[in-house]
């Protein structure tokens, strides 16, 4: 190397080690080929099932076919829950040349804000597939699905859906009795079939909704469709065809449920009437009520805060779950108790001098007129809601007795047959009071007991059922809001219904009816003022309940305050009394006396009922705004 | 017939003037390879037509292509080895210069500045020419010295190697610019580099490979570590090696049928008529018809070798032998890329893929091969 002494050029050698070195090169050549062979072999003998089915899993998407969910029909026939198409905006990212641009560009076409835009990067991210669009808005605007039209040039990659989505028409007055659907969220989607919700976004989440939930769905289905890897779908290889929602009849008749929350008037309260003979839930009116479509599109947390805050609790529904007292409203049972106990004749007079002593005490339990009643016998008692009349009776029969003859009407349990979240209320006995105050009962207790005050707790829907099976002579339906569900007639007789109502003579229930007819057109009623031009025979029973005391936490200023401590009204009523078509009762929340608040309402919407003219609905109507002031509760 | 002729003919290679040469031999072309160049050519038109999604137009275009690529291999082939010696040097020049000036004013293509055009009349890719410049140019100066080379010698190899390869590196376009001079080493270990040299080359180039990764651009980092794990970003860059490992992995044994592949078909396979065809021919012709294409690779390379042994002068031989492996590596780079056993570099499978320089590239290769197999001096040797 030293000394560049070697210009002439050993060819020989050359060509040896070129000769050498090709043959191990081509040795070389065939080990790799050979690589690549085995690694062949590998990929498409030993692991080919793995790839063929990855490769169909590209291929063959199976989308579900979700059912159209079932609509909802009043008794009359009309629509009360229905789909609509609404539109979605989405975006395959793919297909998006600059992302942010074309998001800020739909920022300016749509108004979208920042949460919006973040959520839609967040759905993004989180796909599974490239060219599987991502959603960035739901429930478009015409306007401005015009505006995405005109500027469509410019977006590609960006698309407009359709899907069907929940609506009410009447949502405030039939918001507790449909509840809503809402989007499925995460602990539903556990407990849920998923392949029967695969393609389903919303589910029932309250009311009706939710109890036909299963019905209402319907079963979906799905098809297999050859797709490219841009998610385009070439071609349908199989296809199972959803079966869509049942659709649902209600017994409701949306007219009477109108009238229903427009007699409530803005007033915090429930109305309740169902048909006897059937058990048909004619009307179930909680006020206030809300806005449900809200719940369908997804309510802001601001407005469902104000929903939540607001002292009227417009979200509670108090025609199954408010608990009041019975009131004075017990006593055409406590009536029937009585008799059947043998512990009083109809024909037996009680001479009230204005209160009531139990033997061996001192004190005086008060009738509410100071100086009494006078001589009372049971349809008298009834008819002006004498207080010691009935004193005298929960005396004689004792609060066991009473409780036990009252669950026979059902209080104190669930008997609606498809009422979500029904209330069971509270029948209070001495085992009860042990169990739950672990004391013993008081005979003063029995006595208050006796004109319903005390523990008793009952449901605006648990009175009117009691009322409606009064109103049959003591044969039991069970109140039911589905009238129809798909082809299926929902009808008595119901399984698991309680046993009718037994008396020894059938003509005790004529006494207290008669009782309970004097209430609203005898002299000396205490609804009197609601029997004025009655063209039908009406049995009412006024009541009021105490209002004791307010639940902590709760704030009210000086007026709210004496507004809210007064006491809430209650009239149950049914009629006509020889043929009972309605059974009904009302409260009304904090509005003093049940004949003088509540009695006109139950007479408007029995008149609403009854008689299909409407001058006699506006007769009724000017009835109630006159300011009678009638004594009695 | 004629490569019987042919045989006898490079039996007796330096016998007498008298001697009728072969119609293959005045043609300067030699059947065989010439044979086995147009059944993968032709095999792989069968293929893209399918990968091209069942295109005439790329078909017909990439045989047109294929023409003038055999057009130019019959050219070069007519020009001798020492003719091809001299002009070497001018080629390699020119290839830098314009190396410097895709560098200075290269306009912008696929994000990386690799061509040099004059509008309207041709667009260019300096580093095309380069693949077969830079071994002729390292060959060109070997063949004069006595062989194996000195050290003087591979430290002006390593610089005749060097400038182009730093240059294409900064394109950036790292893959051309280690098939450069993955060519440029077989020149050199084909003029018997000795094994104690090679042996410190490797070592070296291990302890580079560091430094090699922090001069990477964030790309091609990204597509070593989606190599490494796929699964990491199975929709991004791992996407490819995915899809096209499912294409193969799919075919089976005797693949799913001309055009009836689905994940070439329904585009899952991404570039599927140029860069993935591979993947395409696994998906659809299966095992089979992966090993009749590996072996047709195997038996030009094969050929190659043989025609390069039987050159007159080193510079021939030395020339003929790069070229040959060059082209085998072609293939074993895609091949493997495809098959996920590499990573996902821009290498063509050579005479299959869609486009016109690497074939056109590769068939003046061929043709230089052909140009040193049939121009010997009848002299004794």
């Amino acid at each position: 190397m030293r000394k560049r002494r070697d210009p002439i050029k050993d060819t020989a050698r050359e060509v040896r080690v070129f000769r050498a070195r090709s043959l191990l090169a081509a040795l070389l050549v065939l080990l790799m080929a050979g690589g690549l062979g085995a690694r062949l072999f590998y990929l498409q003998v030993v692991e080919h099932e793995v790839f063929t089915t990855r490769s169909e899993k590209n291929r063959v998407r199976v989308e579900p076919l979700p059912p159209t969910r079932g609509l909802i029909y009043d008794r009359q026939g009309k629509l009360v829950a229905e789909n609509r198409p609404t539109y979605n905006l989405t975006i395959v990212r793919e297909r998006v040349q600059d992302i942010d641009a074309t998001l800020d560009r739909l920022v300016d076409i749509l108004g979208l804000d920042e949460t919006q835009v973040e959520a839609f990067r967040k759905r993004s991210r989180q796909r599974q597939r490239p060219y599987q669009p991502a959603l960035l808005m739901s429930g478009l605007n015409e306007r401005q699905i015009a505006r995405l039209a005109v500027n469509r040039y410019r977006l590609p990659g960006v698309e407009v859906e359709a899907q069907w989505l929940r609506h009410y028409p009447d949502p405030k007055i039939m918001s507790h009795v449909l509840g809503y659907v809402g989007r499925i969220n995460e602990q539903e989607l556990a407990s849920l079939d998923s392949g029967n919700y695969a393609g389903t976004h919303y589910i029932g989440k309250t009311g009706i909704e939710k109890q036909y939930e299963k019905a209402l769905h319907g079963q979906a289905g799905l098809r297999k469709v050859e797709t490219n890897a841009r998610g385009r779908v070439l071609r349908e290889l199989e296809r199972t065809p959803p079966e869509p929602g049942k659709d649902l009849t209600l017994t409701i008749d949306t007219r009477l449920q109108q009238m229903a929350y427009d007699l409530l008037d803005g007033r915090r309260g429930s109305i309740v009437a169902i048909q006897p003979q059937t058990g048909d839930i004619l009307a179930m009116v909680s006020a206030p009520g809300f806005d449900s479509n809200e719940f369908v599109t997804g309510i802001s947390y601001k407005d469902y805060q104000s929903l939540q805050d607001n002292l009227d609790l417009p979200l509670f529904n108090r025609a199954v779950r408010g608990q009041y007292p019975i009131g004075s409203t017990i006593k055409p049972f406590e009536a029937l108790a009585a008799l059947q106990n043998g512990v009083v004749t109809p024909q037996e007079v009680i001479y009230d001098p204005g209160y009531y002593k139990l033997p061996n005490d001192s004190r005086h339990y008060r009738n509410w007129l100071r100086w009494g009643h006078g001589r009372v016998d049971l349809e008298r008692a009834l008819a002006v809601s004498n207080n010691t009349y009935f004193y005298t009776m929960a005396h004689r029969l004792g609060i066991d007795a009473l409780s036990s003859f009252m669950y026979k009407f059902g209080f104190g349990e669930v008997t609606s047959l498809d009422v979500q979240g029904a209330s069971s209320g509270t029948v209070p006995s001495r085992e009860w009071k042990r169990e739950k105050y672990g004391q013993v009962w008081y005979p003063g207790e029995t006595l208050s007991a006796g004109i319903g005050q005390g523990y008793w707790m009952v449901t605006p829907l648990q009175l009117a059922t009691a009322e409606a099976t009064l109103a049959n002579r003591g044969d039991w339906v069970r109140p039911h809001l589905a009238k129809r569900v798909g082809d299926t007639s929902v009808e008595p007789p119901f399984k698991n219904t309680k046993p009718d109502v037994k008396l020894d003579k059938d003509v005790w229930w004529d006494d207290v009816f008669n009782g309970m007819e004097k209430v609203v057109s005898g002299r000396e009623g205490t609804a009197r003022h609601i029997g004025k031009g009655l063209k039908y025979d009406m049995a009412g029973k006024s009541g009021t309940a105490q209002v004791f005391s307010l639940g902590q936490n709760q704030k009210y200023d000086a007026d709210e305050l004496k507004e809210r401590l007064r006491d809430h009204a209650l009239f149950t009523a049914f009629a006509p009394v020889d043929d009972p078509q309605i059974a009904i009762a009302v409260i009304v929340e904090n509005a003093g006396g049940g004949s003088s608040h509540a009695a006109g309402l139950a007479r408007a919407l029995a008149d609403e009922w009854l008689l299909s003219d409407d001058e006699n609905t506006h007769q009724a109507e000017e009835l109630i705004k006159e300011d009678v002031e009638v004594e009695g509760t | 017939m004629k490569g019987l002729e042919w045989r006898r003919f490079s039996r007796a290679p330096a016998d007498g003037m008298g001697r009728k040469r072969s119609l293959w031999s005045r043609l300067h072309l030699d059947p065989w390879l010439l044979l086995l160049l147009l059944s993968l050519m032709g095999a792989g038109l069968v293929v893209l037509y399918s990968a091209s999604g069942m295109s005439l137009a790329v078909t017909l275009g990439q045989a047109s292509r294929f023409g003038v690529a055999l057009l130019a291999m019959f050219v070069i082939a007519q020009f001798s080895p020492s003719t091809l010696c001299r002009w070497t040097p001018l080629g390699y020049f020119i290839g830098v210069a314009m190396l410097v000036a895709v560098e200075v004013m290269g306009d912008m293509g696929m994000g990386a500045q690799r061509w040099l055009e004059i509008p309207g009349i041709i667009r260019f890719q300096p580093s095309e020419l380069m693949k077969l410049a830079v071994p002729m140019m390292v060959a060109a100066y070997l063949y004069k010295r006595s062989l194996p080379p000195s050290m003087r010698d591979l430290l002006i190899c390593a610089l005749i190697i060097g400038v182009p390869v730093m240059l294409i590196m900064r394109q950036p376009d790292l893959g051309t610019s280690l098939l450069v001079a993955c060519a440029a080493v077989f020149v050199i270990f084909l003029a018997g580099l000795s094994w104690r040299v090679i042996g410190l080359l490797a070592v070296l180039l291990a302890s580079a490979l560091p430094l090699l990764w922090f001069n990477m651009h964030e790309y091609q980092r990204q597509r070593v570590l989606t190599f490494l794990n796929p699964e990491s970003d199975p929709l991004g860059a791992g996407w490819n090696i995915i899809q096209s490992k499912t294409a193969i992995g799919s075919g089976g044994v005797f693949g799913k049928g001309w055009g009836l592949g689905t994940q070439s078909q329904l585009e899952f396979l991404p570039e599927r008529h140029t860069d993935f065809i591979g993947a395409v021919l696994g998906e659809e012709w299966g095992l089979i018809g992966m090993l009749v294409f590996l072996a047709l690779y195997v038996l030009i390379v094969g050929r190659g070798l043989f025609l390069a042994n039987t050159a007159q002068d080193t510079f021939g031989r030395l020339v003929g032998g790069s070229i040959v492996l060059t082209f085998f590596i072609y293939v074993f780079v895609n091949i493997g890329m495809v098959s996920g056993i590499l990573p996902v570099v821009g290498v063509p499978l050579p005479l299959v893929s869609f486009g016109g320089t690497s074939s056109v590239t590769l068939l003046i290769g061929f043709g230089i091969l052909m140009s040193v197999h049939t121009h010997r001096r009848l002299l004794p040797r």
